[in-house]
Formats: C-alpha cells, sequence, structure tokens
C-alpha cells in the first residue's frame, strides 16, 4: 500500500498532491506518460489502467476479453515490460512509462513484428493480435535471435481462439531476421 | 435446366487438380460470366493476397463493438439468476431506480408472468439497468431485491433422463423447435426431460445387420464446449425518432436486422446494423439474443445510446456452448470391409433448449443401405446451447470415425483402405493419399507396441460437412470517376478476411491491383449480406462480386470502346488498362476510361444465384450444394504412460472447399480448426456443481484451452476441386477443419497405447485410468 500511495503522489500533479492525503472514490487527475506523452485524465481511483486507457485516454487498441489476467489480451508495455492492463490500477502506474499498441509503429512506419504479423497473417479476428503484438515485440526487444520455443515462451498466457499461434510463431521469427538484416 | 433464351451453355474447369481437371458442360443464366479459368492462369484469386484489414488490426486501429462509445452513451448490465431453478416471486427496482446514475431499468423476468417468471438455469437474465458508467450500473444491480422460490433442479444429463428427476419443463413450457444451430424438428413428444426420439431410417438395419460378419458397437460422450470468443458478446444500441442503429458483434448484419425490425414493430428502412472489427463468434454470435434486445429497449427507453458488454462470466454461462452428448453406435461390416448395417442412439443436452443432434455422419459418411437413428434432447438447469463451429457432426463424427477405425482392426484392414473401401469420395480418397504420404502412415506400428513409457501413435479421421449457400446474398460494385473501386456488402468479416477475398475478386475481373480497391462491408446499408456461420460466407458472396464486377466493367468497356474505336466485347481489362484484344497496341488505362463516365461512379449490384447444377436442397434464403465438403486429418501423438499427458506432435490436414480464393488465409483457418478440435479433444470442458447448479469455471483459466504450448505442428494442404457451380466455384472451410481433429487424436492415441478413449476430454486421469493406474473417477472411460 505505501507503494501504492506513493505512486500517487508521484503521478498526481503537484498542486493537487499538497491536499491530496486521500485520493476517491470520486474523480481524481493523475497525470499518465503514455505513448511518450504525458496526459492529465481525470480518473476514479478504482480504475484499472486498461479501462483508463480505453475510456478516458481513447486509446481502444488495447483490449479486455477476461478481466483478470487470465487471457494477456490487454497487454502494454511498462517501462518496457509487458504486463497485463487489466490487472494494475491507473494510479499505480505511477512515473513509469505506458506504451500500447498504438505507440509501437514509429510514425507511418510499422514495427517489424507488425509488419511481420501482417505478412504472415498472424491475426484472423484480429482482437488478441495487439496484446499478442506487444508480447512479441517486447521479446524482440530482449533478445533478438529467439527461437520458436522462445516465441512460445513470450506468448504463453496469451489466448487466442482463432488458433493464430503458429502464424505468430512465423511471423515473430522472420520479424527477428528481418531486423538483423 | 432447359435450354432457352435465358440460359446459355458453358464449359467449365472439373475435377481435382491434382488428380487431373477436364471439363463440364452447363446451362447458365445469361446474365452469369463467363468461366473463371482454374487459379493456375490467373493474378489474384487463389494467390495468398495478406488481408487488406491487417494494419488496422496489428495497430490497435480496428474499431471493435466493445470499441464503439458514442456521446452521451450509457452503460448497461443485466442482473442474472443465482439460482439453477427457481420462480421469481418479486422483484423491487425502487432503490435501483433511485440510484443518480441509473437512466433506465427494464424487467427481463415478470412475477406472474408464466413465460418468464421461471429462471431454469444459473445465468437467466432477471432485469437490466442503464446507468452513466459501468460502476453505476453494476451498484445498481446490488441496489434490487428478487424473491426467489427455489425448485428442484438437475444439471446432469443422465439424472436428468431418469423419469424421478426433476422436470426442467412441462410439455407446456418445453421450446417446440429450434431456430438457430442445427436443426431440431418441431412436434417431437417430450417425456419428463426426454424430447425425441427424432428418428431417420433407411433401409432394413435388422436384416443388414445379420448379414454382418463383424459388429462394433461403442458408447461415446463429449462434453459440452464453450465458445469463447476473445471479444464478449457486445452491442450498442442507438434509438432515435428517425431510426435505430445498432452497433453489434455479430456473424449476420442482415439476420440481426431483420430480427430488430420484427421485435420492435420497424420498418427494415428504419434499421441499420453495423459490424467492422468483430473478436470472433464461432456460431455464438449469430443472432440478436436477449441481451440485444434488452440494449435497444433500454435505449428507447433512455432516449440515449446504450452499451452491453456481457463480462466473461456472462459469456461463459449464458452465451451458449455446444451440447453434450452421449450416443451409442454399432457398425454392421462384411468380412471385406462393405458396411451392411449403422444403428445410432444418442442423447444430448443444450441446457434449456433443444438441438443437442450429433449431425448426418453416420448417415452420409460412408456407403451403407441399412441405416437407422434415433436422436433425443434432454433438457438440464443450464444455459441454452447454439450452434458451434460444426454442430452436430462434430460430436457425430467423435463416434463414427472411432467405430471406423476399430472396425478396420476387427477386420484386419488398414484404416485407409478400409475406407477406401466404403467411402466414395473421390475427394477423400485423395485427401488419404496426400496425407498418408505426409504423415509417413507406413511408419504406423500396431496398436500398443511402441516400446517405453512415451507411446507415439498415428490416427487417422474424416469430416463431413454441407456445402452451404446463401441465396438471399447481394453485392454492390462501383468504379468511381478516378479509377478507384469501391466493393459493398452487408458481410461481416468474422476474422477470416472475407473482404480480401472479396477485393481479389473484383481486381481479377477488372484487370487491377488489389489495393485499387476498397471493400466496405459491415453495414446493413450496402447491399445484404450472407450470415458468417454454416462456413457460407465464401460460397455465397464471391460468386455475386464477381457478376457485380463484370457488370459493372461492361459499362466501363461501353465507355472505353468509344475511345479505342473497338467494339465493347473485343476490350479486355487487364494489368489497369483496358486494352483491345486483337491488337494490344490500342489501349488506354482503365483510370482514363473511368474518367469518361459521365457521372461521378457507375455501379452494379449482382445477387447470388443457384449452383448451375442445381441444389441438394433448397430452403427458404439458403441452400446446400450437391457436392459435400469435408477434410482428411492424421494426427501423431506421444502418450506418456506414467502421467497420462497426451501431447500431439503433429497433425496433416488435408482439406477442400471448391476453389480454394485465398491459400493464405485458408491455411490460417485450418490450423485455428484443427487448433480447436485439439482443444476439444484434450482440454475443454463446462463443468458443473451438481449440489449448486453452478459452473465452476466461468473463466479463461479454469477452463482450460489450448494454448502455444499446446499447438501441434500443423501442416495445411488444399485440394482445388472445381465442379462448375457458380462464377466464382468457392466453398466454405472453416467447419470442415475442425470435425475431424479429436477423433484422428483418439485414434492415434489408441495406436499408441492399444486402448480406446471414447469419452471427452482425453484428460491425463482418464488416460491414466484407461492404462488401470489409477482407478476410473467417473464415467470417462
Amino acid at each position: 500500500m505505501i507503494e501504492t500511495a506513493s505512486a500517487i503522489i508521484g503521478a498526481v500533479e503537484a498542486k493537487e498532491a499538497d491536499s491530496a492525503s486521500v485520493v476517491g472514490p470520486d474523480l481524481a487527475p493523475i497525470s499518465l506518460r503514455v505513448n511518450g506523452v504525458v496526459r492529465l485524465v481525470q480518473i476514479e481511483p478504482r480504475m484499472t489502467l486498461a479501462e483508463a486507457l480505453r475510456g478516458p485516454l481513447g486509446l481502444t487498441g488495447t483490449k479486455i476479453a477476461c478481466n483478470r489476467g487470465a487471457c494477456s489480451a490487454c497487454t502494454v508495455w511498462l517501462d518496457g515490460a509487458t504486463v497485463c492492463a487489466c490487472m494494475m490500477l491507473a494510479i499505480e502506474v505511477g512515473t513509469r512509462s505506458v506504451t500500447t499498441i498504438e505507440g509501437l509503429a514509429t510514425g507511418d512506419k510499422l514495427h517489424p513484428v507488425q509488419t511481420a504479423f501482417i505478412v504472415h497473417d498472424a491475426l484472423q479476428c484480429g482482437f488478441c493480435t495487439p496484446g499478442m503484438v506487444m508480447s512479441c515485440a517486447a521479446l524482440l526487444e530482449h533478445k533478438s535471435d529467439p527461437t520458436a520455443d522462445d516465441v512460445n515462451a513470450a506468448i504463453s498466457g496469451h489466448f487466442c481462439r482463432c488458433g493464430t499461434y503458429p502464424h505468430v510463431v512465423s511471423a515473430t521469427l522472420a520479424a527477428a531476421s528481418a531486423r538483423k538484416a | 435446366m432447359a435450354i432457352d433464351a435465358t440460359t446459355r451453355t458453358e464449359k467449365f474447369p472439373y475435377g481435382i487438380a491434382s488428380v487431373g481437371l477436364g471439363e463440364v458442360e452447363r446451362q447458365i443464366p445469361v446474365e452469369e460470366p463467363s468461366p473463371l479459368p482454374p487459379n493456375a492462369v490467373l493474378t489474384v484469386i487463389g494467390k495468398p493476397v495478406p488481408r487488406q484489414n491487417g494494419r488496422a488490426k496489428v495497430t490497435g486501429a480496428t474499431r471493435f463493438t466493445v470499441d464503439i462509445a458514442l456521446p452521451g452513451m450509457l452503460h448497461g448490465r443485466i442482473l442474472r439468476a443465482p439460482l439453477p431453478h427457481a420462480e421469481v416471486r418479486t422483484i423491487d427496482s425502487t432503490a435501483a431506480a433511485r440510484h443518480p446514475g441509473v437512466r433506465a431499468i427494464i424487467p427481463i423476468a415478470t412475477p406472474g408472468d408464466p413465460a418468464t417468471a421461471i429462471v431454469r438455469y444459473i445465468g437467466a437474465p432477471i432485469v437490466a439497468v442503464a446507468a452513466v458508467s459501468m460502476a453505476a450500473a453494476e451498484e445498481a444491480l446490488h441496489d434490487i431485491r428478487v424473491d426467489y422460490k427455489p425448485l428442484p433442479f438437475v444439471v446432469d444429463m443422465d439424472k436428468a433422463r431418469e423419469p424421478t428427476s426433476p422436470a426442467v419443463y412441462d410439455s407446456a413450457s418445453a421450446p417446440k423447435g429450434h431456430v438457430s444451430g442445427f436443426p431440431a424438428a418441431a412436434g417431437l413428444p417430450l417425456n419428463g426431460n426426454v424430447r425425441g426420439p427424432a428418428t431417420d431410417v433407411r433401409g432394413d438395419p435388422v436384416q443388414g445387420f445379420a448379414q454382418a460378419d463383424a459388429v462394433v458397437e461403442g458408447e461415446f460422450r463429449t462434453q459440452v464446449q464453450t465458445h469463447c470468443c476473445l471479444e464478449p458478446h457486445a452491442i450498442v444500441a442507438d434509438w432515435r425518432a428517425d431510426g435505430l442503429t445498432v452497433y453489434m458483434s455479430t456473424q449476420f448484419t442482415a439476420g440481426v436486422r431483420h430480427e430488430l425490425a420484427e421485435t420492435f414493430g420497424l420498418p427494415l428502412n428504419s434499421v441499420r446494423v453495423i459490424v467492422d472489427g468483430m473478436g470472433g463468434g464461432f456460431g455464438s454470435k449469430s443472432s440478436l439474443g436477449t441481451y440485444g434486445r434488452v440494449a435497444v429497449a433500454l435505449s428507447r427507453q433512455a432516449h440515449a445510446p446504450v452499451r452491453i458488454i456481457l463480462d466473461r462470466k456472462e459469456e461463459q454461462m449464458d452465451a451458449g456452448n455446444r451440447p453434450g452428448t452421449w450416443q451409442r453406435l454399432r457398425i454392421g461390416a462384411k468380412r471385406d470391409g462393405a458396411l451392411t448395417a449403422i444403428s445410432l442412439v444418442s442423447y444430448g443436452t443444450a441446457g434449456v433448449t433443444v438441438g443437442a443432434g450429433i449431425g448426418n455422419v453416420a448417415q452420409a459418411m460412408y456407403a451403407c443401405a441399412n441405416f437407422q437413428a434415433s436422436q433425443h434432447d434432454v433438457f438440464i438447469n443450464a444455459g441454452p446451447g447454439c450452434a458451434m463451429r460444426a454442430p452436430g457432426n462434430t460430436p457425430g463424427a467423435w463416434a463414427v470415425e472411432q467405430a471406423i477405425d476399430e472396425l478396420a482392426e476387427r477386420l484386419s484392414i488398414d484404416p485407409l483402405a478400409l475406407r477406401d473401401r466404403i467411402d466414395l469420395s473421390p475427394v477423400r480418397r485423395e485427401e488419404r493419399r496426400i496425407g498418408a504420404e505426409r504423415i509417413g502412415w507406413q511408419q504406423r506400428h500396431a496398436p500398443g507396441t511402441d516400446p517405453g513409457p512415451i507411446k507415439r501413435g498415428l490416427g487417422v479421421a474424416q469430416s463431413l460437412w454441407g456445402a452451404h449457400v446463401q441465396i438471399n446474398c447481394a453485392c454492390e460494385v462501383r468504379i468511381m470517376r478516378d479509377g478507384s473501386v469501391e466493393v459493398l456488402s452487408g458481410v461481416q468479416d468474422i476474422g477470416t478476411g472475407i473482404g480480401t477475398v472479396m477485393a481479389q475478386v473484383a481486381a481479377e475481373v477488372l484487370g487491377l491491383h488489389i489495393e485499387k480497391i476498397t471493400v466496405r462491408i459491415g453495414d446493413t446499408e450496402f447491399p445484404g449480406g450472407p450470415p458468417s456461420y454454416g462456413s457460407r460466407t465464401t460460397a455465397s458472396i464471391t460468386p455475386a462480386v464477381r457478376t457485380a464486377a463484370s457488370r459493372v466493367l461492361q459499362s466501363l468497356l461501353r465507355e472505353a470502346a468509344l475511345a479505342l474505336n473497338a467494339a465493347p466485347d473485343d476490350l479486355v481489362a487487364r494489368d489497369g488498362r483496358i486494352l483491345v484484344r486483337h491488337d494490344l497496341s490500342r489501349s488506354m488505362s482503365f483510370a482514363e476510361a473511368a474518367g469518361r463516365l459521365r457521372t461521378d461512379r457507375t455501379s452494379a449490384v449482382a445477387s447470388r444465384s443457384d449452383d448451375y447444377a442445381g441444389f441438394r436442397q433448397r430452403m427458404e434464403d439458403a441452400a446446400i450444394a450437391r457436392q459435400d465438403l469435408g477434410g482428411v486429418q492424421f494426427a501423431a501423438v506421444a502418450v506418456d504412460t506414467e502421467t497420462g499427458i497426451i501431447r500431439v506432435e503433429r497433425v496433416v490436414a488435408v482439406q477442400d472447399c471448391g476453389r480454394p480464393m485465398n491459400p493464405l488465409l485458408i491455411e490460417s483457418q485450418v490450423q485455428g480448426g484443427v487448433l480447436m478440435g485439439t482443444s476439444y479433444a484434450l482440454f475443454e470442458e463446462r463443468i458443473l456443481d451438481q449440489h449448486t447448479g453452478r459452473m465452476v469455471n466461468p473463466n479463461l483459466e479454469q477452463y482450460k484451452l489450448a494454448g502455444p504450448r499446446e499447438t501441434p505442428a500443423i501442416d495445411v494442404v488444399v485440394l482445388e476441386n472445381y465442379q462448375g457451380q457458380s462464377a466464382t466455384d468457392a466453398y466454405g472451410i472453416a467447419e470442415p477443419a475442425s470435425i475431424a481433429t479429436a477423433p484422428a487424436i483418439a485414434n492415434a492415441v489408441y495406436n499408441a497405447i492399444g486402448v480406446r478413449l471414447r469419452s471427452l476430454p482425453i484428460t491425463p486421469a482418464a488416460v491414466l485410468a484407461a492404462l488401470g493406474k489409477v482407478p476410473s473417477g467417473n464415467s470417462r472411460t
């Protein structure tokens, strides 16, 4: 709880923080660094990061499918590490940097994993795809030369009912090769 | 079809490409385009074109229904029954109505009303509220007081069959027939909780069994499987004085529009249904549903848009499921393998509804003159079943394909050789040949002879599925003055990439690069599209696209003909140009020709014509083609006889879908079908607590699903099977790709350990029990 409290104070605008020994249950202002931009939003403290992204921040690319950390559809990066956005409160984020699927491409230039997903048809209905892409892209950030087993490990916990796993693996391996080339 | 002025004779490619193509003559309507040559000589059709909406999906830009937020939108939630069988005596919503965030309350159950006051499963909808936030709606639900009178209940199908079991319905209240999913005939008798039998007899089964040299008989069980679409069921309803607009995650925009018009007494032209991204359906999003009706009613009452998104628990308990079944199957055969009789008795449960039939695999897969089936629905106090990927035939094949495997062993005939003897389909014959080669069938050993604790085995099974077509299905193709093209239809992309396939067809006809084609679908403002179920979407819409594109091209060619001083019939569209067929130096670009249009755009609408050789069966808006769809799948498994864990190492899936339109997208769908079948075989099961009627695993972690670690290597081979039946000759693949997987795995497990497992799912505990290593805890052997 102490960590959470300090995270709130770290995130809330300074002038609010002075008087905000208790936050909520009503709307409270917090600032979030999302996709490189600091955004001030009014949220209820009970709101999860996934809800905050999809609601007040308007970033609906992050999906909620199980809302309890079982399917990884809501995967985003927190300082580069993958997390389930449905499993943490927005006020817990603090000063850490959030990257969502909307922030993965550089301008119009897609991340190599995104390109490979299209070429290899590593998506069908596309609902699990943003989370899947975030985990595969994170893998390449940490391991430039992954094996198929590494990819399977990275997407374990992701659930895809359409059954895209084989193409997700081939796409991610191809993206790794493309990056090195 | 008689030869007259409305038809003409054409020769179509015919047969299986890998066997050798011939020709077939057809009388086709004069307005239909000329025969489409085989894929080998086409430019865009039949090529692995990446899906057009891929970029939107990998960037998070796709708008799914759950992503739609309209100004002033309210959030709807549904209060659900906590008891499996009860009478709703009173509902007190006064406290909820006083909640400052609540804008509308709609009762679903009405005390005293025999039609709605009895709840028959946990999760049945009782009352709905719309509020300014999800949290407020949730709080309001807690403020609603419902007084229930508990009634006796039963959630186990075997217990429900007993005469002393609590009755889910009486004869007055029981469902009379079935509209969604596999048909269950009206007018069948109800005895306790058992409805039926629906019977089917051919030839003389008694005589057939008397003539048999060998008879195999087995009891088979399949579990209840839930759809687990990643996008929950969702709707945004916007009721306004000038009409109703509904955004819905649906498999059938046109069907939902009709349901809305009928339910709310609106003319069709006041109802619009829209779906952009559609996060999976698998049969469970085929109709409007209670939540859909409720959202519209809430919007009407609140004078504001209302969004309802089911949560995962609601999804698992009240968004449909694949019925569980019990079957006793007997097959008699002569020494040479010829089948003499098939007899089938089945009991299945779709919870509180009907439709647990097990399809037509036993009836139609193999040649057998004598057949009898007797099928029953059993009511239990559980959420309603509905169609799920290859309904009926999936549990049906589970039994038939294992029984055939057993029969082959009894007759000392190779399972493939036996099928060559009794399966008349030339398509599956070729599929068996290709698959056997790929999997290395020659290396298959005798059952249970692999030494060591980890035993490997190979198995095979086949699928059968009707080639469905939606006749009420149309498409518009527009050429704009700058040479860009739009293709429009109400058809929705459930995840198959149908829009991309439609773009391929238009590009092929118009001689354009696919990027020149913009496809707009998923909106009832466009010509009515087919549903995305029954593996009928491609078969239905692609001929309409080709016909519409061919017609609109004629308009363009008339303009070009004037400029090129040629007859329109002498012109061809190719590589972005309009050329004079016999003098290719005379040409103009497609865009130049379009620039000569008298108006900003020219357009043609076409609908799906009948299959050229007619249909096997014609229903109101739909039909079943003369040929079947199917496939043959081979599984290689490793069974750890110490832990009971089955690893599916490889599946070879050889499938057919008429003309394959896009091998990349087809491969994805077949992999998905195999994976769903693998998951069905080994992991998935809705578990109900017998003492409370509650689903104990209404989530995505205790409801076990195959993940990346459990995914086998999947080889996909797709035949090109030309039948000369439509402007594209394309049919579907999604469902046939899922039917054969579970029995192929079961047959492979038998080959590995020499013990047959007839109940789904084949858990490690079931394997160990079958091997006699642990006591059998339940009926699952």
